[in-house]
Order: C-alpha cells, then sequence, then structure tokens
C-alpha cells in the first residue's frame, strides 16, 4: 500500500461513479443498445404443466408478415446440445464421498417430444420486431397429449407418484445427507424435545430489469458478440461456444448496465443459448428481452423448501442436536444441483455449536418452472426453519429467546471454528473469524427486549412481539476471479475483472481497493467488469462473492502494477526503485520532491525505455483463489404489532448488526444489507409464486405476484461490528446476500411473539393480512 | 440535444400508419408510427431516448414513468397515437449533458437512493413531479402525498429507504424520519 | 407483452366514434386506456379496431348544475378528484379515487372507463352504485340513459350492446345531511381492494333511513347488502348487531383468491361493514349539524 492508511479510500463512502449516467437516463442497459438490424425473438411455450407434444405446426408462422425464422424443437435438436449448468452441477470430491444423489437431466433447448413445466420454450420465432413476432407465436400449432402433473412436493414423492420426467426412475433430483456425533441418542436423553415443519414458500428474483441479451455475428470473422444481462459472463460465453460449437475464442460475452440480477441472472437458461444460435445461424442481429409474464412464470423460481425438523436440548438449552430433512422442491429439471439444498444443509446451524446434527436434503421435481439460486440460496429458508425452532424451543423451556440463543453461540475465542461438517467445497467446514456474541448483544440492546417486555405486560390488549434471526453466511465462493490492470495510454488506469455490477457499485467499489494498493487518483481509474474479451477467465458475481475474489485479485493485480511503475520509473529517471514513491498517479524521489513522473509520461515512455524489459505497457492480470469462505454474519432483530381485527402485520422497529469484514465503501456496503432486507420483508410479507392444482401458475403479473413497496419497508437501524477477515488480503468479507438472510425468520418470530396469547403458529409465509386471519382463525377453532 | 429523427415502422407492419407530431423534452418531433406501437417503445426504440425503461407492461412497476403535459403517466399504458399534439418530458429532459443534476437526481446520488439505476428514471419523474406540483401549488406536498409517490414505482435493490430519504431532500422535507416506535394502528386510514 | 394487431382511430365527435364502433369490424373504445391497455399487453383482448375518445372535448367536461353532477367520458379521475364542484357535492367520488392505484393512473383513467371495464374488486362501480348513478349511453339508435344497476351485469361485463359507448356518467345530487363512507381493505396502497364496503345515508331525528350499503369484492361484482340496510334503516345506533353480521355473512358468497381465503373475506365483510356504516352515521350527522 502506497499512501497513509489515513488517506486510504477503503473504508470512506466514496460518491458512487456509477450515478451521474444512470440519473440521466444514460444508463446503457442490454435493451437500450442499439444494434442496426436486429431481429426480435418471442417464444412459444408450453401452455400445459406435463404432456406430451403430439405435433407441432409451424408452417403458418414462417409465412406471417416480418417472420425471419421459426425454430422448434426438431429443427434445433442436432444443432445445439441440451444445457446442463455445468459448473453448478459439479460434485466436489468431499461431498461426492456422502454418496449423494445429483441427477445430470439436460434442459432441451427446445421442448421435442414432451413439456415439463407451463412456459417450457417449445418454439422460438424471430422476426422483425417483438410485435410481429409475438403475432406469428399465436398462429403456431401445437397439439399436447396431457400427462399426469404433479405439483405438491410431498406427493412427488409417493411410491406411486407420477412421473414429472419421463423416463427417470422416480421425482428424486438430489438427496444428500450429512451429519455429526450421534443425533438419534442425544434426541434420546435430551430434556426438552421440539419438532416442527416450517417451510418457505416459492418466489421469485424478479429484477426489474428481466433477462435479456442481443447477439452479433461479425460477418468477417464469424465471431460472435453477445450483449447480456447476466452475472456470469464467462459462463455464458463458454456454454454458447460449447453448445453451437464455435471456438470459445470466437464469442465474446459483454455484461453491460444490469438492471438487478439476484441469482436470477446468475445461471442460464436455454434462451441465452437459442439467441446466439440463432443470431449464428441468420447472419444477423438477435435480440430477446423478457416480458414480465415471462421473467414470472418461465425464469427461473425460487426459496421453495419444507424443513422438517428436530431440536434437542438440554433443561439450560443448551442444543444437543438438531435434525432436520429439507424438502427443497427443484421445479422440472435438476438445473443447479447441490448448490441451494446443500448451502441450505450446511448453514442451518449457523453460529450455535450443537455436537450432534443429522441433515437430509431431497431435492424433489415438480412440474412446475425449474428454480436457481435467489439472494441467500438456501440460507434464508434454512434461517427461517433453524430460527423459528430456537424460538419454539425457548418457548418450551421458558427461556428468553435471546437469551437461549446467546447460551449456544459459538464464541470469538473459539475462532476459527470447525463445525463438524463439510463445508459446499466438501472440506472440513471452517469459520474464519467473527464475533456473534458481541453481535447479538448489541442487537438485543438497540431493540431493547426488556423494554418489549414491558410493554407487553402493560398493554396486554395489545400484540406486540420481538424476533430475533440470526444467520452466517460463508462468503467468497471460489474458484477464483481476476483482475486485469493497466496503465492507458493516456495515463489512466483501467480495470477489468470478470465480475460485472447488477447494482452493486464495482466501478467505485474496485477503483477504491485500486487507488489505494496503486497510489493513483480514483478519478484516474475506469473499470470494465464482465467483458470476456477483457480478461479471459472469470466466474461472476454470485454468491455474495465479488468483493472478496475480484476484489482481493484488483489488489494483487494493482501491487503488481505498482511494482512494474516503479521498476520502469526507476529507469526514466535513473533513479533507484526502492526510493521511489507513487502519489495520486504522480511518481517522485523520496528526499527530490522537484522531481516529478506522470502515469502518462511514463507510459509513452516505456516502449521505448533503452534496456527496457521488452514489454510494451505497464499492465498485469492476477488471479485471486480464496483459501477458505470468509463468514459473514449478521443479527436481525425487529418489533411487530398484529393487528387481530384487520390482520396487518407493521413493524415497529427494524434492526440489523452485521460483521462483514473490512468494509470498503460504508454507504454502499449499508445500502447493500438494507436492500436486503428489503427482498427479505418481500419475501416474509407477500412474495407467492403459486400455481393452481394442475401446474398452471395463477400469480402471473405484478396484479398477484405482490412485490414489497416502500410503505413495507420500515426505517432500518443499523449497526456493524468488524472482525477482518484472515482468509484474504484485504480482510473483506461478502454482504450482498446477507440482508435478505434474516428478515423472514425474525419477523415470523416477532409474528408468533405477539400473537401467543392467541395460540397461532406461524409456520410459514406469507403473512399477508388475508393469511394472518386466517391463521387466528383456525387457532381460535383448536384452542 | 441533438435532433430526434424517429425511424419508422418496419414495412411487415401490418397495422395502420399515423403521422403524429408533438414535442419531446422540447423538441418538436414529426414520426410515421403504427397503430398498435407502445409509447415506452416509441420513445426507447424509434427515438432512442432509452432512460425510459420498461419493467412490466401494465402499469404496475413505474418504471417507464413519464411527463404527459406535466403529470407523470405510466408510458407503457399509452399508446404512441394518442400522444399526437402533446408534450412529453422524459428523463433524458432534465439535466441536459454537461449540465448540473437537477435537485431530484442530485438528491438521488446525495443519498444513494439508486443501485442498479434501472427504476430509477420512473422515480426520478414521479419525484419531479411532485415538486414541480407543490411548486406550483406553492405548498410542501402532503405525508400522503410523498408516500403515495414513492409507492407508485418498484425499486428491487434498495429496499426503499434511500429512495424516500432522496425524495424528502428533494422535496424540501426532513430527509430522516425518526424511528416511532409506536404503530400507526389507528392513525392510518385503510 | 405486446398489443395484437389493430387499427386506432382518433373519433372527432360522439357521432363519429359511433359510427367507428358500428363497422363490421370488432371494436374497443379507449379513453384513459388503464384498464384496456395491460388487456391489449397481454393479448388477453383483440379487436381489430381502437377507437379513442379522449380527443373528443365534449366529453372532457364536468358538469354541476341543479340536476347533479355529470362526467364526461374523457374526463380523467385526477381531474374528477380534482374538482371543487365534486368535492363539495360528491366527496365520496374524490375520497373513492384517492383509493384507485397511484396518480400516474389516476392522471389517465378516466370514470367512465373504470364503469365499463367493471372490474369487481374497482371502487368506482360500487361507489357509483351507492351514488344512484346513471350512464348516458351513445349508440346506433341513438341516446339512453341507464341506471348504474342495470349497466353492471357481471364481473367484467355491462349491458352495453355492441356499437354503444358510455359517453358520460351522472350523480344526482345528495342531501345536504348525506353521511357516506368507503371502507376497503388492499394488501397494498393502490392495490385493488381485497373487499370494501361503501355506505350512504340519512340519519333523521337520531334515525338512519335511505340507506345504501354496496358491497364489493365480496362476491362476483359489486352488489347492495339488503341485509345491512334492512338494518339501519330505522335503527338509531350504527352498531351492527352480531345476529346481522351474521346475517351478513350468510348472504355473501367471497371467493378464494391470491390475496385472500373465502373466510379471510368474511371476517374483512364484517369489520368493514361496521366501519362503513359508522364513519357515513358519523359525518351524516355532522353534516346535519353543520347545515341547521
Amino acid at each position: 500500500m502506497s499512501t497513509e492508511p489515513n488517506d486510504w479510500l477503503i473504508g470512506q463512502s466514496v460518491p458512487r461513479v456509477e450515478d451521474d449516467r444512470l440519473l440521466r437516463g444514460a444508463g446503457r442497459y442490454t435493451d437500450d443498445l442499439h444494434v442496426p438490424d436486429a431481429a426480435e425473438v418471442a417464444f412459444l411455450r408450453s401452455t400445459e404443466a406435463h404432456a406430451r407434444i403430439t405435433s407441432i405446426d409451424i408452417s403458418a408462422a414462417q409465412a406471417m408478415p416480418g417472420v425471419v425464422a421459426v425454430y422448434d424443437g426438431a429443427s434445433v435438436v442436432d444443432r445445439i446440445k441440451p444445457l446442463l449448468n455445468a459448473e453448478e452441477l459439479r460434485v466436489p470430491p468431499g461431498i461426492a464421498d456422502l454418496d449423494p444423489v445429483n441427477k445430470l437431466q439436460p434442459a432441451p433447448i427446445l421442448a421435442t417430444d414432451e413439456v415439463n413445466y407451463v412456459g417450457q420454450p417449445v418454439a422460438m420465432v424471430v422476426a422483425e420486431t417483438r410485435y410481429l413476432a409475438e403475432d406469428a407465436i399465436e398462429v403456431i400449432d401445437v397439439t399436447y397429449e396431457l400427462l399426469p402433473a404433479v405439483i405438491d412436493v410431498e406427493a412427488a414423492q409417493a411410491e406411486d407418484a407420477a412421473l414429472v420426467l419421463l423416463g427417470e426412475d422416480d421425482n428424486i433430483g438430489v438427496h444428500v445427507r450429512h451429519g455429526k456425533g450421534d443425533t438419534d441418542a442425544a434426541l434420546a436423553s435430551a430434556a426438552a424435545v421440539i419438532t416442527e415443519t416450517f417451510s418457505t414458500q416459492r418466489y421469485v428474483c424478479a429484477p426489474i430489469e428481466t433477462r435479456g441479451l442481443v447477439a452479433q455475428q461479425d460477418p468477417f470473422t464469424g465471431s460472435l458478440t453477445i450483449w447480456s444481462t447476466t452475472q456470469t459472463p464467462h459462463r455464458v460465453r463458454d456454454h454458447v461456444a460449447e453448445s453451437i460449437g464455435l471456438p470459445v475464442d470466437d464469442v465474446r460475452v459483454q455484461s453491460v448496465d444490469v438492471g438487478g440480477g439476484f441469482g436470477q441472472k446468475g445461471i442460464l437458461v436455454v434462451e441465452e443459448l437459442l439467441v446466439p444460435f440463432a443470431a449464428h445461424d441468420l447472419g444477423r442481429p438477435v435480440r430477446w428481452i423478457a416480458d414480465r409474464f415471462e421473467n414470472l412464470t418461465a425464469d427461473a423460481h425460487a426459496r421453495e423448501q419444507i424443513h422438517h425438523i428436530t431440536l434437542g436440548a438440554d433443561a439450560d438449552g443448551t442444543l444437543v442436536a438438531v435434525k432436520d430433512h429439507i424438502i427443497v422442491n427443484l421445479g422440472a429439471r435438476n438445473m443447479v444441483g447441490l448448490v441451494v439444498p446443500y448451502n441450505a444443509l450446511c448453514h442451518l446451524i449457523g453460529p450455535y455449536q450443537v455436537a450432534n446434527a443429522d441433515l437430509e436434503a431431497t431435492g424433489v421435481l415438480t412440474n412446475t418452472t425449474f428454480t436457481s439460486p435467489y439472494r441467500g440460496a438456501g440460507r434464508p429458508e434454512a434461517t427461517f426453519a433453524m430460527e423459528r425452532a430456537m424460538d419454539r424451543l425457548a418457548a418450551e423451556l421458558g427461556i428468553e429467546p435471546s437469551e437461549l440463543r446467546r447460551r449456544n453461540l459459538i464464541t470469538s475465542e473459539q475462532m476459527p471454528y470447525e463445525t463438524g461438517l463439510l463445508d459446499r467445497r466438501g472440506v472440513p467446514q471452517e469459520y474464519d473469524s467473527g464475533d456473534y456474541p458481541a453481535m447479538l448483544d448489541r442487537a438485543v440492546e438497540m431493540i431493547d427486549v426488556p423494554a418489549v417486555r414491558a410493554r407487553q405486560a402493560a398493554e396486554p390488549d395489545r400484540r406486540i412481539g420481538v424476533g430475533f434471526a440470526l444467520y452466517l453466511e460463508m462468503t467468497g465462493l471460489g474458484p477464483f476471479e481476476g483482475a486485469r490492470v493497466e496503465v492507458m495510454p493516456s495515463g489512466r488506469v483501467r480495470l477489468y475483472t470478470g465480475a460485472p455490477s447488477q447494482g452493486q457499485g464495482h466501478r467505485t467499489v474496485f477503483a477504491q481497493i485500486l487507488a489505494d494498493t496503486m497510489g493513483v487518483a480514483f478519478d484516474d481509474i475506469d473499470v470494465l467488469a464482465g467483458d470476456t474479451a477483457s480478461i479471459p477467465y472469470g466466474v461472476g458475481t454470485i454468491a455474495s462473492r465479488a468483493l472478496v475474489t475480484a476484489g482481493n485479485a484488483t489488489a494483487q493485480a494493482g501491487e503488481l502494477v505498482r511494482e512494474r511503475i516503479l521498476d520502469a520509473a526507476a529507469g526514466v529517471l535513473e533513479a533507484n526503485a526502492a526510493d521511489l514513491t507513487i502519489e495520486q498517479g504522480i511518481i517522485s524521489v523520496t528526499g527530490t520532491p522537484s522531481v516529478e513522473l506522470t502515469l502518462a509520461e511514463l507510459i509513452r515512455s516505456v516502449p521505448k525505455l533503452a534496456g527496457g524489459s521488452g514489454s510494451d505497457g505497464l499492465g498485469e492480470t492476477s488471479y485471486f483463489q480464496p483459501p477458505n469462505y470468509a463468514t459473514a454474519s449478521g443479527a436481525h432483530a425487529v418489533t411487530v404489532e398484529v393487528d387481530t381485527a384487520t390482520g396487518r402485520v407493521e413493524i415497529l422497529d427494524y434492526v440489523v448488526v452485521h460483521e462483514a469484514g473490512t468494509i470498503v465503501n460504508p454507504v454502499v456496503a449499508d445500502a447493500q444489507v438494507v436492500g436486503g432486507v428489503g427482498q427479505g420483508i418481500g419475501g416474509i410479507m407477500s412474495e407467492h409464486l403459486r400455481y393452481d392444482e394442475n401446474g398452471q401458475p395463477i400469480t402471473s403479473t405484478f396484479s398477484d405476484y405482490l412485490m414489497p413497496i416502500s410503505e413495507m419497508v420500515p426505517e432500518i437501524r443499523m449497526d456493524e461490528i468488524v472482525c477482518p477477515s484472515p482468509t484474504n488480503p484485504l480482510g473483506v468479507k461478502g454482504l450482498g446476500e446477507g440482508g435478505a438472510v434474516g428478515p423472514p425468520a425474525a419477523i415470523a418470530n416477532a409474528v408468533e411473539d405477539a400473537l401467543r396469547p392467541e395460540g397461532v403458529s406461524v409456520r410459514s409465509g406469507p403473512l399477508t393480512p388475508g393469511r394472518i386471519l386466517d391463521m387466528l382463525r383456525s387457532a381460535a377453532v383448536s384452542q | 440535444m441533438s435532433d430526434l429523427e424517429p425511424s419508422g415502422p418496419p414495412t411487415a407492419e401490418p397495422t395502420a400508419r399515423h403521422t403524429i407530431s408533438f414535442t419531446v423534452n422540447g423538441e418538436s418531433v414529426t414520426a410515421e408510427i403504427e397503430s398498435r406501437l407502445l409509447l415506452t417503445d416509441f420513445l426507447r426504440h424509434r427515438l432512442r431516448l432509452t432512460g425510459t425503461h420498461v419493467g412490466c407492461e401494465q402499469g404496475a412497476c413505474g418504471a417507464c414513468t413519464i411527463q404527459l403535459d406535466g403529470q407523470p403517466v405510466r408510458s407503457c399504458l399509452i399508446l404512441a397515437a394518442q400522444v399526437d399534439g402533446r408534450d412529453i418530458r422524459t428523463i433524458e429532459g432534465l439535466a441536459g449533458p454537461g449540465d448540473e443534476l437537477t435537485a431530484v437526481q442530485q438528491a438521488f446520488a446525495d443519498q444513494h437512493g439508486l443501485q442498479c439505476g434501472f427504476c430509477t428514471p420512473g422515480f426520478v419523474m414521479s419525484v419531479t413531479s411532485l415538486r414541480e406540483q407543490s411548486q406550483a401549488n406553492g405548498r410542501a406536498p402532503t405525508e400522503a402525498e410523498v408516500q403515495d409517490c414513492v409507492d407508485s414505482s418498484y425499486c428491487r435493490c434498495t429496499g426503499y429507504v434511500n429512495i424516500r430519504k432522496a425524495a424528502r431532500q428533494a422535496l424540501g422535507l426532513p430527509i430522516d424520519v425518526p424511528v416511532s416506535l409506536d404503530s400507526s394502528s389507528g392513525q392510518v386510514s385503510e | 407483452m405486446k398489443p395484437p394487431p389493430f387499427n386506432y382511430v382518433a373519433a372527432a365527435t360522439v357521432d363519429h366514434a359511433v359510427e367507428l364502433l358500428n363497422g363490421d369490424t370488432d371494436a374497443r373504445v379507449i379513453a384513459g386506456g388503464q384498464s384496456l391497455m395491460p388487456l391489449l399487453n397481454l393479448r388477453l383482448a383483440s379487436p381489430e379496431l381502437v377507437v379513442d375518445i379522449g380527443r373528443i372535448d365534449a366529453l372532457n367536461t364536468i358538469t354541476v348544475d341543479g340536476e347533479g353532477l355529470t362526467i364526461g367520458a374523457a374526463v380523467t379521475q385526477a381531474k374528477v378528484a380534482g374538482n371543487t364542484g365534486v368535492l363539495g357535492g360528491w366527496p365520496l367520488l374524490v375520497e373513492a379515487i384517492g383509493l384507485i392505484g397511484h396518480a400516474q393512473i389516476r392522471n389517465r383513467g378516466t370514470l367512465c372507463g373504470s364503469l365499463a371495464h367493471n372490474d369487481p374488486l374497482a371502487e368506482l362501480p360500487a361507489v357509483s352504485i351507492a351514488l344512484d348513478a346513471s350512464v348516458t349511453v351513445s349508440g346506433p339508435n341513438g341516446e339512453r340513459v341507464v341506471p348504474i344497476d342495470d349497466l353492471l351485469t357481471g364481473p367484467f361485463m355491462t349491458s352495453l350492446e355492441p356499437g354503444e359507448l358510455i359517453t358520460s356518467a351522472h350523480y344526482p345530487t345528495l342531501r345536504a345531511e348525506t353521511g357516506w363512507a368507503i371502507s376497503e381493505f388492499a394488501t397494498r396502497t393502490g392495490d385493488f381492494a381485497t373487499a370494501g364496503v361503501v355506505t350512504r345515508l340519512i340519519v333523521e331525528g337520531g334515525v338512519a333511513r335511505d340507506s345504501v350499503v354496496v358491497l364489493f369484492g365480496l362476491g362476483p361484482g359489486p352488489q347492495r347488502s339488503a341485509v345491512v340496510e334492512a338494518a339501519i334503516n330505522g335503527a338509531s345506533t350504527p352498531s351492527l348487531s352480531e345476529a346481522v353480521l351474521a346475517q351478513l355473512d350468510a348472504s355473501i358468497h367471497p371467493n378464494d383468491d391470491v390475496h385472500a381465503t373465502a373466510d379471510a373475506r368474511r371476517e374483512f365483510a364484517a369489520r368493514l361493514a361496521t366501519e362503513s356504516v359508522s364513519e357515513a352515521w358519523a359525518i351524516a350527522e355532522a353534516r346535519r349539524g353543520g347545515s341547521t
């Protein structure tokens, strides 16, 4: 590091460089790109949850005005390889030793003989405009022979259940069981045992910008350029090249301005292969932007899980065993393997120490839209089960819920802490750092539990409750991310990385890191993220990983370039490199302030430097491979009041205490947490992607799929503690997902606490007024 | 701003064509359009004013909010043919290239009221409309008006907290709303 | 989500509109478009012709006279709500419009369009029943006046004949001492109502009469509640007894949907009816006090 710590930009709330363009309407999102002569795509999608296709007739569509091409399953089946999200479906060796089930179920590019969910692509029309493409879709004639559709996740596991995917042996896509100790014995001798079923309903990432891409073939070289909303451009590049048979070097994917992702744009869907294929096949640019109906019904869904959970504890509340059977509704195919089920499994116990655990996750197929990770990727669901169960245990034992948690937390002295389980990579799970008791203490103090209890006593007619949720998140998923740093001919510095932004502010945050590590001015740095042509390898922005992986790669590359700069400047200035410093991009000789060299001057002289290295520039590429996860954590505490007449839940106070290592930009970091909280509130309070019994989605527009609006998200009071991660030089941890993990459990705990006099059990969301009234009514009947 | 030269309908388009003239961001535009063309698509793809975004095409999300004759409207629920003779203002019509941001735009920057930026033009146009309305009326907006304004668009990134702060700054209201530990039951009618 | 092919024509006059609607083509009327455009974008409606009546100046007027209030078919909800004559004589309309969507929707949506669309969860059809409204309809056989009860025939259905359009809605003058209220429950502000109750009544000598109580979101469409009306008329207190609420419960047939179960709607019905009647009663008494 080149400058004094108190001058460092790391830790400062530098205003975002992104904002000016975006506020002027000068952002360039995928659908904003003007690519002359681009044709537009619409998809014919299955109207049936499960059926055989007995015929498809595309001839009328081909004859419609403005139609460029129509593709059905038969016309692409031999030309595009089926889709497998290979990275997600990979099972690491340690996990393989657990003998998991992880069925490879490639998604057909377009359905040929069978459809397995409503929304599955059946045919693709390419036309002069989206309007004309939709006109042509309407005249494609498909006949279906209905097959039994399996919608309910429990029914799908029955012995005699109909098959979701013909040709499979059963409806199990994923299964893994993992634990430690002797759980059954521990439960048999436990003083208190609670068993309950908690579930999380299906919901959708629903970024305001839907998924889309534009593909263009170079008429000279035949190479393809793809502008995309993806979170993982290198993966898109690799998959497109592989599936349509192009050399990977001839496919360039650029993630441009992206309007939110949250996981939905982090996995590949068949549309992302079909559109480049069409551009390649037709020699004409092709654009597809999902509409909201497609986004809600036919893009990835998430979150639907059932937890059959049992906790056992000593009389003093010390946890002795956790048993959980997690049922994950995968939708019609196993698209992303163990990612969500195993994430749920290995994050379930979270910050608590428990000697015995028996955790089983089953991913079940149903004739519903496939699912993907969504912000938290199994953690909000697992936290909902575990933290709801902790409240039940507290009630059973008559212990204040926060106190029960306190008694079971891993302490900072125990860090790094080995849980005795395997992490997602299949190696022993180790929490690198954290101070969970301090975090909880602050949350308890801020929400003021004694004051809430006093109010409950003083105002027995009101239904006020308090709830907590503690969680942790192993962030910074590997295996790597890269950064290429280069001094440009102007003397400005460019950073290229494979981890694009969907709103997280990478252009600002990574520039802060680079400014500090290189000693160049923040304003002289340009960050270009997510262009496969500018850095050959990358993973992307998913799983709370970008800051840890790309951030540290940036620091590494910045250090290397700084050394190159000083070496080159030593030649120009005829000085010793060790005597040179660089500040704000100006190189000077220690003790000789009159001698200065700017980066622009230096870079112009580098190629002609006598006795130079032969390199014509000042650039370095570095990849950071995290040795372990950086484990971030959080404590959410909330007080609510439930109006039993209206069923409305009002959040009176919401407190977040989070820990995410070194914070690079506090304002940006806090906003990431608050944004996650907003999504978590939407999930527990109103969002629900519902199907009817025939597998027809019944919340297919924003009239019925209830997104959170401003009035639903209260002011969030924040505090943080800092435990720099020892797993990386910057000491950072990921925090993109954490905010979304806590709210479902914390709010459900508070609501159940508030409605304890009514005997209400909260086992699932969403906690809409209508459902609260239903719960109150059924509690009254059973009392 | 450079002259806006709209491109026309594709030759294959089967619906009737119309010639419309209107002003957008102070500039007169005459264009040939087809009957069914949505105003959003006209602005974005024919005039290339891509700052107006499309999020749902059913009037729910607010990303496409623009001003029509000075009033905020959803441009996804308007046919281009319907704006003949009218006056339109989009996000591009607030601060010109190189000009200082407007007070509303600046408030969003100051309060970190945007992340991905996709919903932002809609919010900015809604808040701008309320600010102009309150200036025209010579009174501060009511809390109900502010709430209706910030409730009128979806944001998936920010959790709204900083959007509310930005709106309040732009509207000349105290930015921080103190957390009241009492419920609003009985105060807010449904 | 792009509209299907149709031709658009801006009608210059009502006669022009009627003429356009009476061709051989399947035509739909557009004014503000806040109901029709989502249907077009989702391709749930596929007319051959869309007739824009929004440019007919004669339809863009609000008239308050001895006969009452007349609102033209091109008048936006925002304009109705901002009209001082409407606020003075028909404040219930203003309050109901405040519950519709957000400013962006009210700036385009029209009152008459809401009646013609007749969404069963919409406020304006229910309020128009309570206010004893009628609409003027123009068609190939000239003009006719249709009482609101005859107009609204079922969810998303009206008695408009092919080729007809609503040109205005009429609201008779209310007696000065009329009390009114709209109580609704919506999951989020601006949503269509999950359930709602509109009340209009007069309280004379401490006793209510001439009450109209309209339920919406609690059955197939907005409907008057004979049970509640009978209970109020002649009563000397606004409180609805358990017996009345039980009768109310027995008289409704709410649906399950994504917003609430039928059972939850039954609870809403009891609470909203109680609230609506009591609020209307209080206003009636206040207005009587103020007018004497």
